[in-house]
């Protein structure tokens, strides 16, 4: 009996102890017409054995095509250690910290990840993580709406520039708690949020928070500095959603402007997780101080025991949903501990020098893929301006056949973009990290090249 | 066993009231209410100036335990919030009639305190239901 | 058990580095494109050590943890069973672990094929008519629900049904979720026998209700007998009834929420299909409905083409807003925690019809035999006169009372015996209670074990009270200051220079 360890011996003894004389009396409460029959849809059980080859054959039909899809999953290099201990059983058949006694190396991991996070971002205190990117924009908006005391409109401008992904989980999360989101267009030739056209959209009005992703969907990069400005000078929040990887490079969230953003949030999968079919992943969130008590999640801090030694503990708690039930800052209860797990590792391995060099990597080819590409015929760059380790390009023909061509050649080409911005015509989101290689690319333009001239001749 | 000063006014929902001379009335959560909640880690008042109506939630106390709000006994404008509760919460449990004021306010015309329960009625009030 | 660790950034020396990790360095060329605006001036707080520094001081840290390979952990409602190994390997074969979640379909059939038949059994089991795997967690499931419900009146233009019922003793994730969802919770009491007050509950729905969220077994261990009278309550008069399956293990095989009359429920796969807690998650919180839910689903969904001609493989594609224009929305980037669905459907298909079935049986049987050696040994179960379910509580009342003695001290003794504690002080209903859940995979030697565990514990509390309100003892850490903690917020490490 798969994982089950009795003995027919174990079971007598025990059903002796109960007082009963088989198991399906201990079900006697149950009124019997409720009692299943039979489970025909369930297929027979299986060994380890019989599982393991199946999984094989479904896994190598798969494959593993060269990928140069970005869109909010990057892929990247991955030390062995980081999942090597990540999976140890002492991290990953744990609990959550609740017994802090018995929870110490949690604990104290979720410590130096909210080291982490905080100092890459910019800001002074990190929560231990949400479920991932998309809800953790949520999440801050409905904290932007408890935090900021002198808005009351609950109306977030949220530029199309954001991952079209997380403004639809935004409102499929928080528009029932009566908040609002509005769009903002952007700029055609820069691809980038424009301030004359947010002016435009707040108006004279109170605006609660405004959201800014960095690098944008586009891969192009916002003017940052101006809007943070823009909107504290009005009393909105800034909410700066952001890829990890990039803060290496560039100004982290909480030195944009004058004040910097006031809450950060982001998808930490490029840090050490591998992008497995889109997760699981892990959404990180960071703030002020002052705003500490309406940021959602666990928390843990340093303390000390009865003898005075350090310790770590999770605190905070009253704000949660155990504690709190219906005024709580959110439901959330188990988050993506064994995630930010992975990628507290990978951070200590990669260090400030590793990560630069990722970062910079990453930019380097992908600038080299556009390069290359652009020198074709058929294909420009969509947008002018500054861009970061991704970019848009528009192709002369639609995207989706050419996509589907270089699919069966074993070349993922890019994320078609007709989908969520039609205006733009037949665009095509491409990103290249440090996993790929000069010759990588180089197959990458001499098959999109072929690709694309046969269909001129057909 | 609760200390219920005699010359306050009470709730069930277990805040007091002090009338002050100059007409303000002042806040605080009773002994009863500080002992159940434990050592209080951060307190929440409101901005003076603010707006409350009777039975608003108005103030936040909390502790590891528990994070409960504070309910305006009656409708008026904040004066005050005890600006000691910042860095000292603990002062709600040690004294919780004085220097654990939580706010003070300027009732309304027609809001009053006649309304809420004598010390000996709260302390009936503790005796059956226990809050 | 080892005892301390330095905080990471102790063992960073200026220059350290795990440098073969790193690409080689890039010509500043190569990024001199970037506006100097917008670049970065100060090196982030980030560890300077060396590849085996790091290893060194994770794996300590591990070792600093309590966890199901290391220690019987019988957290109730948490079904803390083994999480095998086998589950971990293959999600992680390396073609589903570097898969790009907008990788098109036609790369991705035999990942698609796991989750469609991991929807398809997960049907069968709960009795459900459509499942959806995106929701992140058991809670993330619970939102899911209650926004199904709002939307399916809503789309009927009952708009006045905008309340909750939600029973005095229920997770705290239930009134959080509702509010969350815009609407308002309704309480309602729970007798002396475990089972909902049917008065209370039929004076509580009208034409306000939305719905009830219920737990069976409850959350405190029992069977709600009356189940099918609580549906035809809450249906009639308009409500609809969400089941949260943070219990399914107790009666996985042996009764299914469907056939109870419950129109959605959410699955915690982290608990009953035995996906790892990881330290506080990934979870995963799919969602199963009835007909009548079914539009209003989260999207995505996977969906199977019929085959064609005969002898062609079904295809597998993903459904979104265009197949399901009523949905409730997207809740996830991508499409939820797909590896720990890949690691539920390996558990589940290596139980198969059999296995499931059994999982029910045991877990059953050994928290009834836990409860009865218990009770022999002379502890008070709350509800006595009850099965228990998968899980049940034992209340120290008693002995706070007469011993000065409480759970937490009971709690807190257990680890230095070697047992992770049950749950303690939830339900809040019953004083002084742990809730003890031992899942199935526990041999009966485990169990005998516990029940020594918690008799010395009870001898040295008559005679030596100070060695548990003292504990623990052998620990890391001795009891932490909570207060501190809260009050003198130190949330992050900060160099002392």
């Amino acid at each position: 009996m798969a994982f089950i360890p009795h003995t027919p011996a174990d079971v007598e003894a025990m059903l002796a102890a109960i007082g009963v004389p088989d198991i399906q009396a201990l079900f006697d409460e149950i009124p019997a017409s409720l009692r299943v029959k039979s489970l025909q849809g369930v297929p027979t059980e299986m060994n380890e054995m019989q599982i393991g080859r199946l999984m094989s054959e479904r896994a190598r039909a798969d494959g593993r095509p060269l990928c140069f899809i970005g869109a909010g999953a990057y892929e990247h290099h991955i030390p062995a250690a980081v999942w090597a201990i990540t999976t140890r059983g002492e991290f990953y058949s744990a609990y959550t910290p609740y017994q802090a006694e018995a929870s110490q190396g949690t604990l104290q991991l979720i410590y130096e990840y909210q080291t982490m996070m905080a100092s890459l971002t910019g800001m002074e205190v990190s929560n231990a993580s949400l479920y991932d990117g998309a809800s953790a924009v949520a999440e801050a908006c409905l904290m932007a709406v408890r935090a900021n005391r002198k808005s009351k409109s609950m109306r977030i401008l949220v530029p199309r520039t954001v991952n079209p992904h997380y403004r639809k989980v935004a409102a499929a999360t928080a528009g029932n708690q009566g908040l609002r989101f509005e769009e903002v267009a952007y700029a055609p030739d820069t691809g980038c949020t424009a301030l004359e056209v947010l002016q435009k959209c707040a108006a004279g009005d109170d605006i609660t928070a405004v959201v800014i992703q960095q690098p944008n969907f586009f891969g192009q990069l916002e003017d940052v500095d101006a809007i943070t400005d823009w909107a504290h000078a009005r009393g909105t929040f800034v909410i700066a959603s952001v890829n990890p990887t990039s803060l290496a490079l560039l100004k982290p969230p909480g030195e944009w402007g004058t004040k910097g953003a006031d809450i950060v949030v982001g998808e930490g999968q490029p840090l050490g997780v591998p992008l497995s079919s889109g997760g699981p992943y892990f959404g990180f969130m960071t703030t002020r101080m002052e705003y500490v008590r309406q940021m959602p999640g666990r928390i843990a801090g340093r303390t000390v025991d009865l003898s005075g030694r350090p310790g770590f503990t999770l605190t905070l708690q009253a704000r949660e949903q155990h504690i709190r039930r219906a005024k709580a800052t959110s439901n959330i209860c188990t988050n993506q501990g064994l995630l930010m797990t992975a990628a507290t590792i990978y951070l200590s391995l990669m260090g400030p020098v590793g990560l630069e060099r990722t970062a910079a990597a990453s930019h380097a080819q992908t600038r080299e893929l556009v390069a290359a590409i652009t020198t074709g015929k058929g294909v420009r760059r969509a947008f002018s301006g500054p861009f970061f380790h991704e970019s848009v390009l528009l192709l002369d023909r639609p995207v989706a056949p050419v996509l589907a061509t270089l699919a069966s050649r074993g070349i993922l080409g890019g994320l078609e973009l007709s989908e969520h911005y039609p205006e733009l015509g037949h665009a095509l989101l491409v990103c290249a990290t440090e996993t790929k290689t000069q010759a990588d690319i180089d197959s990458y333009v001499a098959a999109l090249a072929d690709v694309m001239q046969k269909a001129r001749a057909a | 066993m609760s200390n219920v000063p005699a010359d306050l006014r009470y709730t069930r929902s277990h805040e007091w009231i002090r009338n002050l001379p100059d007409g303000t009335v002042e806040i605080g959560i009773t002994d009863h209410a500080q002992h159940a909640l434990g050592d209080l880690v951060f307190v929440e008042v409101p901005e003076a100036g603010r707006s409350l109506k009777a039975g608003e939630a108005s103030a936040v106390v909390e502790s590891v335990k528990a994070a409960s709000d504070v309910y305006s006994p009656l409708s008026g404008e904040v004066t005050a919030g005890n600006p000691r509760l910042a860095t000292e919460p603990e002062a709600v449990n040690t004294d919780p009639y004085g220097n654990g004021w939580l706010m003070r306010m300027r009732p309304a015309a027609g809001s009053a305190t006649e309304g809420l329960m004598s010390a000996d009625d709260y302390l009936k009030f503790l005796e059956t239901e226990g809050g | 058990m080892r005892t301390a660790e330095k905080v990471i950034f102790e063992y960073s020396r200026p220059g350290r580095g795990a440098s073969d990790q790193w690409p080689p360095e890039t010509p500043a060329a190569a990024t001199a494109d970037l506006p100097a605006s917008l670049r970065r001036a100060r090196r982030p707080l980030l560890p300077e050590v060396g590849e085996l520094e790091a290893v060194r001081h994770f794996t300590r840290l591990s070792q600093l943890n309590f966890s199901i390979d290391t220690h019987f952990y019988p957290l109730g409602s948490c079904t803390m069973k083994y999480n095998p190994k086998a589950c971990n390997q293959y999600a992680m074969l390396p073609e589903f672990l570097g898969r790009h979640p907008l990788a098109p379909e036609s790369h991705g059939q035999g990942f698609l094929a796991c989750l469609f038949e991991l929807q398809e059994m997960l049907k069968e089991v709960t009795g459900m008519q459509a499942v959806a795997l995106s929701p992140m967690a058991g809670a993330h499931g619970e939102f899911a629900g209650v926004a199904m419900i709002r939307a399916y009146h809503r789309a009927r233009g009952d708009l006045a049904r905008n309340e909750i019922i939600v029973p005095e003793a229920a997770h705290g994730t239930n009134p959080a979720t509702a509010t969350m969802c815009g609407c308002t919770v309704r309480e309602i009491p729970v007798d002396a026998q475990g089972d909902i007050d049917l008065q209370a509950l039929r004076a509580a729905v009208g034409p306000n209700t939305a719905g009830i969220m219920l737990t069976n077994p409850s959350t405190l261990g029992v069977f709600e007998r009356r189940i099918e009278e609580v549906a035809r309550i809450v249906h009639a008069a308009g409500g609809l009834l969400y089941y949260d399956g943070a219990n399914l293990n107790a009666i996985l095989g042996k009764v299914r929420p469907g056939d109870m009359g419950f129109d959605v429920i959410h699955m915690n796969l982290h608990k009953t299909f035995s996906t790892p807690h990881g330290g506080g998650g990934p979870g995963a919180g799919a969602v199963g409905v009835a007909a009548r839910l079914q539009p209003f689903l989260p999207i995505p969904v996977v969906g199977r083409e019929p085959p064609g001609e005969s002898g062609a493989a079904p295809r597998y594609r993903w459904l979104t807003e265009k197949d399901l224009p009523q949905s409730i929305g997207r809740l996830s980037g991508f499409m939820g925690n797909a590896g720990v669905l890949l690691r539920a459907y390996v558990y589940m298909r290596m139980l198969g019809r059999e296995g499931m079935s059994r999982v029910g049986e045991y877990a059953t049987l050994n928290a009834n035999y836990l409860l009865a050696r218990l009770r022999q040994a002379g502890f008070d179960a709350a509800y006595p006169q009850r099965r228990a379910s998968h899980e049940f509580i034992i209340t120290l009342r008693r002995q706070a009372r007469d011993l000065g003695v409480t759970a937490m001290d009971f709690a807190k003794r257990l680890l230095d015996l070697g047992f992770h504690a049950p749950t303690t002080y939830f339900p809040l209903l019953v004083p002084e209670c742990l809730l003890i859940e031992p899942t199935e995979t526990e041999s009966r030697d485990v169990l005998d074990a516990f029940v020594a565990a918690m008799v010395q514990i009870q001898n040295e509390a008559e005679q030596e009270p100070e060695r548990v309100t003292g504990a623990p003892h052998t620990m890391p850490v001795r009891r932490l200051d909570d207060v501190r903690a809260a009050k003198q917020l130190d949330l992050r490490w900060k160099p002392t220079a």
